[in-house]
């Protein structure tokens, strides 16, 4: 459920975006003092297009958040999947963002075959694969990851982790 | 040695029979992953990067040539077989040709559209093998300054044309300028915004932000709207040849859309969108069957298409002649090149001679592959358009992951890839263009050395900027661009043109 929004936040969200511009220039400008100088530099030290690249985010944050003050925010991109005539979905939006976070933390310890089988099951899942049919999915993750696998890290030469395969594949 | 005979030179280097084969994968795998909806050229060529690591350069460069053309060709087929257009270069497109599909002539639009896109790449890379040498004696003769101009240029049309509103592509392209910032000064050996990071040392590579932006990005926002029930995809019915009045209605819109898509996309100023505009809205004009547009008028797949692929090998003037990538595309592809450790520009030709005539050979066969491969194979890449959904963003998180762990080989790479992610999602969200943001984080640094090399020579005098009259006149478009957004407004106009068309569409389930 969202919370309700005070009058003035309602149809300008994009007012977050404006924020995020705005303080990754401030950001910008506060660090790069502490960035250092070697006495060899050029006339032009390795400070100066930072303080340019921060003063620009400033500029473009406040302009940004004056158009959506008086316009309100930007229409959604359309897209072949999209319906934009639907609210977000909160729910599933987290629950795949979760679901690639644990594949970041299975990877190694577990191998590519497995935790990208397990990724795709789990993606497939949270999109409405339908939990009875779940297992489908779990056998296509698991074929597509293994021929991956062959096909890049045996064929290719492509860097990928083992996990607990090491030596199998 | 002329332009012609080192061409000669570069299809003796590039036709081997391995390298064809190169070729031959390049286009299957292009169009395979490009026909599947959602995903556009720019995501196909970050996604099949990694495949192409492990091999020579020239075999490399070949190989992503036919993955470039590829990418393209399947996105005009899904924009033609399913009601909803991907990316902005083919909504044109998708406006016809989704109307010829409809009424049974799906097969006649997929054969324009190839055709078309066959002429039109094949006349551009003409034009860019006569074009290119004579840009690079031009850009031998720049100056630092000359080029920073050019790249504050480039950054400000990307912003303008691509995005709805100027002050929301300069959003995207800021954010992707400050993560340029990021890592190790080149110049003195400073690192830069690492947070104390180590594996922030190198920077942020591009395919990890272009594959976060386009695929994860893009992933996380279908997933927060996705359409349900079953996508709307025509079959393709009856003979797949073109007819005789098919062929005589084509074949001006193609040429005419090559004249319009080469010399535009070959300007700084941001990829195909508006050359598409442009050609459906001339053909509309010119065309003898007014009334057949918005009815599914084969001219107007025929000119937009070819203003595509035609600006799509324009583009590719600027990134080897200046280094300049004014498409998220081309930005990849710079970054292909700098894997091998090669800087496009005027000294490219000079050093790598043998490899960039062998590129642009591979121009001219990957063209010629996609078209044998795709009159045949049409019918059987729309069953791809057919995988349902869940599997389809599972198959492409797969692989975004693949893409990104390939890089460096550490899972850090996949953290970065999540919080690049989420930035994507949020662009969406409010209809934020997402290339910017790409071209800023790879042309970024690349600015920032042309400055302090101006700035070095004149010893922190900065009217050294605006000294040279190339660096002003630049610098002026820039900010009139800025101010006036031609770009926009112009591109708005040209889709407004074509909305009423597409409202009048029954809206699927």
């Amino acid at each position: 459920m969202r919370p309700a929004l005070p009058e003035w936040l309602r149809g300008r969200a994009e007012l977050s975006l404006a924020a995020l511009v705005a303080g990754v220039g401030v950001f910008l400008l506060v660090q790069t003092p502490t960035i250092r100088v070697p006495a060899t530099s050029n006339a032009v030290g390795p400070r100066f297009f930072p303080y340019v690249v921060g003063g620009v985010l400033v500029l473009v944050g406040a302009a940004l958040a004056v158009a959506v003050w008086r316009r309100g925010s930007d229409a959604p991109e359309a897209g072949e999947d999209v319906d934009l005539s639907l609210p977000t979905d909160w729910l599933t939006l987290g629950m795949l963002i979760a679901a690639f976070a644990a594949h970041i933390v299975l990877l190694e310890p577990l191998g590519f075959v497995f935790t990208e089988a397990l990724l795709f099951t789990a993606v497939a899942g949270v999109l409405g694969a339908g939990l009875r049919r779940l297992w489908v999915a779990g056998v296509a993750g698991l074929v597509l990851s293994t021929v991956v696998f062959v096909v890049f890290a045996r064929g290719l030469g492509v860097t990928l982790p083992p996990g607990v395969l090491e030596g199998v594949l | 040695m002329g332009a012609f005979s080192q061409l000669v030179d570069g299809f003796a280097h590039a036709l081997t029979p391995q390298n064809l084969l190169f070729a031959l994968i390049g286009v299957t795998l292009g169009t395979v992953i490009g026909v599947l909806p959602g995903i556009g050229p720019a995501m196909t060529v970050a996604l099949l990067l990694p495949v192409t690591y492990n091999l020579d350069p020239t075999g490399s460069f070949i190989m992503f040539a036919g993955i470039y053309y590829g990418g393209m060709y399947g996105g005009s087929t899904t924009s033609i077989l399913l009601n909803t257009p991907g990316e902005s270069a083919s909504i044109i497109t998708a406006v016809e040709g989704n109307q010829m599909a409809r009424r049974g002539r799906g097969a006649q639009a997929l054969a324009t559209a190839a055709i078309g896109s066959f002429v039109a790449g094949t006349l551009a890379t003409v034009a860019l093998t006569f074009v290119a040498p004579t840009v690079v004696k031009l850009a031998l003769k720049l100056g630092p300054e000359d080029y920073f101009a050019l790249m504050v240029l480039a950054f400000t049309t990307v912003s303008a044309v691509l995005g709805r509103s100027v002050v929301r592509g300069l959003s995207s392209l800021a954010l992707g300028l400050a993560l340029g910032l990021v890592g190790i000064d080149s110049q003195t050996g400073q690192a830069r915004f690492t947070l104390g990071i180590p594996q922030l040392l190198d920077g942020i590579d591009v395919v990890i932000m272009a594959v976060g932006l386009f695929a994860v990005g893009e992933a996380f926002y279908v997933a927060s709207r996705l359409r349900h029930g079953v996508p709307d995809v025509i079959a393709v019915k009856g003979s797949p040849w073109m007819g005789r009045q098919d062929w005589a209605r084509s074949w001006r819109p193609w040429l005419r859309g090559t004249a319009l898509g080469f010399p535009l996309g070959a300007m700084p100023a941001g990829g195909a969108e508006i050359p598409t505009f442009l050609s459906y809205a001339t053909e509309r004009r010119l065309s003898k069957h007014p009334e057949d547009f918005g009815k599914g008028a084969i001219e107007g797949v025929a000119g937009p298409e070819a203003a595509n692929n035609a600006a799509a090998a324009g583009v590719l003037v600027p990134l080897l002649t200046l280094g300049l990538p004014t498409s998220a595309t081309a930005a990849i592809l710079l970054a292909a090149f700098q894997q091998y450790g090669l800087q496009p520009g005027p000294l490219l030709f000079e050093r790598e001679s043998a490899l960039v005539w062998a590129l642009i050979a591979s121009l001219y066969i990957g063209n010629t592959l996609l078209l044998v491969l795709n009159l045949p194979l049409a019918g059987l890449w729309v069953r791809l358009l057919k995988i349902p959904r869940p599997y389809l963003y599972a198959g492409i998180m797969v692989f975004a992951s693949l893409g990104t762990y390939a890089v460096n080989g550490t899972v850090v790479d996949l953290a970065f890839l999540l919080i690049i992610g989420l930035l994507g999602l949020l662009l969406r969200r409010f209809g934020v263009p997402v290339a910017p943001a790409v071209i800023g984080l790879i042309l970024g640094p690349l600015a920032e050395q042309q400055l302090r090399r101006a700035l070095a020579i004149s010893q922190g005098d900065v009217t050294t900027l605006v000294s040279s009259p190339i660096a002003v006149v630049l610098l002026s478009i820039a900010a009139l661009i800025v101010a006036t957004p031609v770009g926009v407004r112009l591109a708005r106009r040209f889709r407004r043109a074509a909305q009423p068309d597409r409202e009048k569409e029954p809206v699927s389930v």
